[in-house]
């Protein structure tokens, strides 16, 4: 998807859990080629809009809809580098398609990854299996395919390992490639989740809080990667974070939510002079 | 020595048979968290497939295994979507008074069709016997073992290395992890289910063609339970050892000390390795939190 153009909709959404209101008519859009903030106290219902997202929860009511050029899902290339905004658009593909009928693995092939706040890799597997396993929806091999190494199946396993080395040297993972990530410091781990997610050459990627629990340093380069992550891959960008100055320094929009409603949208700078926004963080009365 | 001999390779092609059946029981607990009580069943499910089409409908033995293998495909595949899909979420004791449900309804089936005399079926492993170090060997034995050391093999290798083994130990990881690159949870159960099924087809047919065709196979089933609690229960090559382990002890049992005793040797080392070894003696030990 060219940048600059709509990616990601939501529309509408409502999510309940029995009496509880995790998010009431939340509507926001998502331009490719953008990094976009969601941010908003704790309880907001952060979490749970991106759950819907990647199609881990089904929502009560409203949708999410993704745009994606077809060629590029079709046949699972994505690793050109992205049209340039000149680019004719009319010339390409467009589709559309609502993910909240899709089941999470089915929305993954659609080009959405995305991490976790409390990291879900595989512990038992080492860093460069996890992000092999990234690779698995571009690999084209049935059961009985893949279990003859020899001939295609290799061939592939060697351009998909060309791409997660890329990934690895990225993230500056090289010294761990090896090792179980059970065994690997939380903030490497964080790395490695998002690499995982790199490894699927998203057209949209979705995280959850990839600064969380970090100390200032760490911090900073968590969010030079992610820099690094939408320059050279020209990946979109959603992601969920509590830091302000971290928000400011690396979004291009930013989207706030309280009691699973939607208070503010607009530039960092904008959603700062939001006197709604004051409100819901510092109380009643700050704003004035 | 020549006794020795003799039970050490009897008791390596039943621990390698168990070996192999207890594998499948431990990739479907592995990708899926069941506790499959039905796995003596599968055993029994393949050797009566394997003899209906070779026995009783006459096929070629290529066809006939080629039969056998589709059966246990679409039996594991149906058992996991009819049987266990809409389980998704009960309680674990649950599942498994499930599963011994399944395991009497198989057996039941199998009586309903074949009555419960032994039947015969035409050697395929060639017989006779070998003298090895004085001792006399049946060569079916040694052949039994080298077609479970292969499909164990194979197994392991499939496990390990191929993109859908890798994406079974992904699920068994990580579910929620696994969805979010794209595996398909529903699909590696299925899978799981159906691997477990050929793996018991192929144990339960050479365990038919080295004893007989009858019910007895699921006695035999029965103790791939010492061998996994030995394993630890998703430990792949535990597994392999548990079950050579439980094969040989049975064999020197009753052939130093009783037979009556060698059928309960392997529920005593069961015991025992609870006792002193919860978690098994390649289990990883696992602390819950609550």
């Amino acid at each position: 998807m060219p940048p600059g153009q709509p990616l990601l909709r939501v529309s509408d959404l409502t999510l309940k859990f029995g009496g509880v209101t995790a998010l009431a008519d939340v509507d926001m859009s998502v331009e490719s080629g953008t990094i976009h903030a969601i941010i908003g106290p704790n309880g907001a219902g952060k979490s749970s809009l991106l759950n819907c997202m990647s199609g881990l929860y089904r929502p009560t009511s409203g949708s999410v809809a993704l745009r994606y050029v077809a060629d590029d899902v079709g046949r699972g290339r994505r690793d050109q580098p992205a049209a340039s905004p000149e680019a004719d658009i009319d010339s390409l593909d467009i589709r559309e398609r609502a993910l909240t009928s899709l089941p999470p693995h089915r929305v993954a092939r659609l080009g959405v990854a995305r991490s976790f706040q409390n990291i879900e890799l595989f512990d038992h597997l080492t860093v460069l299996e996890n992000m092999m396993l990234g690779r698995h929806i571009h690999m084209k091999q049935n059961v009985l395919t893949s279990m003859l190494w020899f001939g295609p199946a290799r061939r592939q396993e060697i351009a998909h390992r060309e791409i997660v080395e890329e990934v690895v040297d990225l993230l500056k993972l090289q010294a761990y490639r090896q090792k179980p990530v059970g065994t690997l410091a939380y903030g490497i781990q964080k790395r490695v989740e998002l690499g995982r997610a790199l490894a699927l050459q998203p057209s949209l990627l979705l995280l959850d809080e990839p600064m969380a629990g970090m100390n200032a340093e760490e911090k900073e380069d968590m969010a030079r990667y992610i820099l690094d992550v939408h320059e050279l891959a020209g990946v979109s960008i959603v992601l969920i974070e509590h830091d302000m100055n971290v928000v400011m320094d690396i979004s291009n929009r930013v989207t706030v939510l309280d009691f699973g409603k939607v208070i503010g949208d607009g530039t960092p700078q904008e959603v700062m002079d939001n006197p709604r926004v004051i409100e819901a963080y510092l109380g009643a009365g700050a704003a004035s | 020595m020549s006794t020795f001999v003799t039970l050490l390779v009897i008791g390596l092609s039943e621990g390698a048979i168990l070996a192999l059946a207890a594998l499948g029981f431990v990739l479907i607990y592995k990708a899926t968290g069941v506790i499959n009580f039905a796995q003596g069943e599968f055993l029994l499910i393949g050797a009566y497939s394997f003899y209906t089409a070779f026995v009783v409908m006459q096929l070629p033995i290529v066809l006939a295994l080629l039969v056998g293998v589709l059966v246990a495909v679409v039996v594991g595949v149906v058992v996991e979507r009819f049987i266990l899909r809409p389980m998704v979420g009960q309680s674990h004791i649950s599942i498994i008074m499930v599963t011994i449900g399944l395991a009497s309804v198989l057996s039941a089936l199998v009586q309903m069709f074949y009555g419960t005399q032994p039947r015969s079926m035409p050697p395929i492993l060639p017989r006779g016997s070998v003298s090895i170090l004085g001792g006399t060997v049946p060569v079916n034995r040694l052949w039994a073992i080298v077609i479970c050391a292969v499909v164990l093999g194979l197994l392991t290798w499939f496990f390990q290395k191929s993109r859908h083994g890798v994406a079974m130990r992904a699920v068994a990881d990580d579910q929620q992890a696994a969805m979010t690159v794209g595996i398909s949870v529903r699909r590696v159960f299925a899978m799981s289910w159906a691997l477990a099924a050929i793996s018991a087809l192929i144990a339960g047919v050479t365990l038919a063609d080295i004893t007989t065709v009858e019910m007895n196979i699921v006695n035999f089933g029965l103790l791939v339970f010492p061998v996994v609690i030995m394993g630890g229960l998703d430990s792949v090559p535990g597994t392999i050892v548990g079950g050579l382990t439980i094969g040989l002890v049975t064999q020197f049992v009753s052939g130093y000390m009783d037979p009556g005793l060698a059928e309960i040797v392997p529920y005593l080392v069961l015991v025992l390795v609870l006792l002193v070894r919860p978690y098994g003696v390649f289990g990883e030990k696992r602390i819950e939190r609550v």
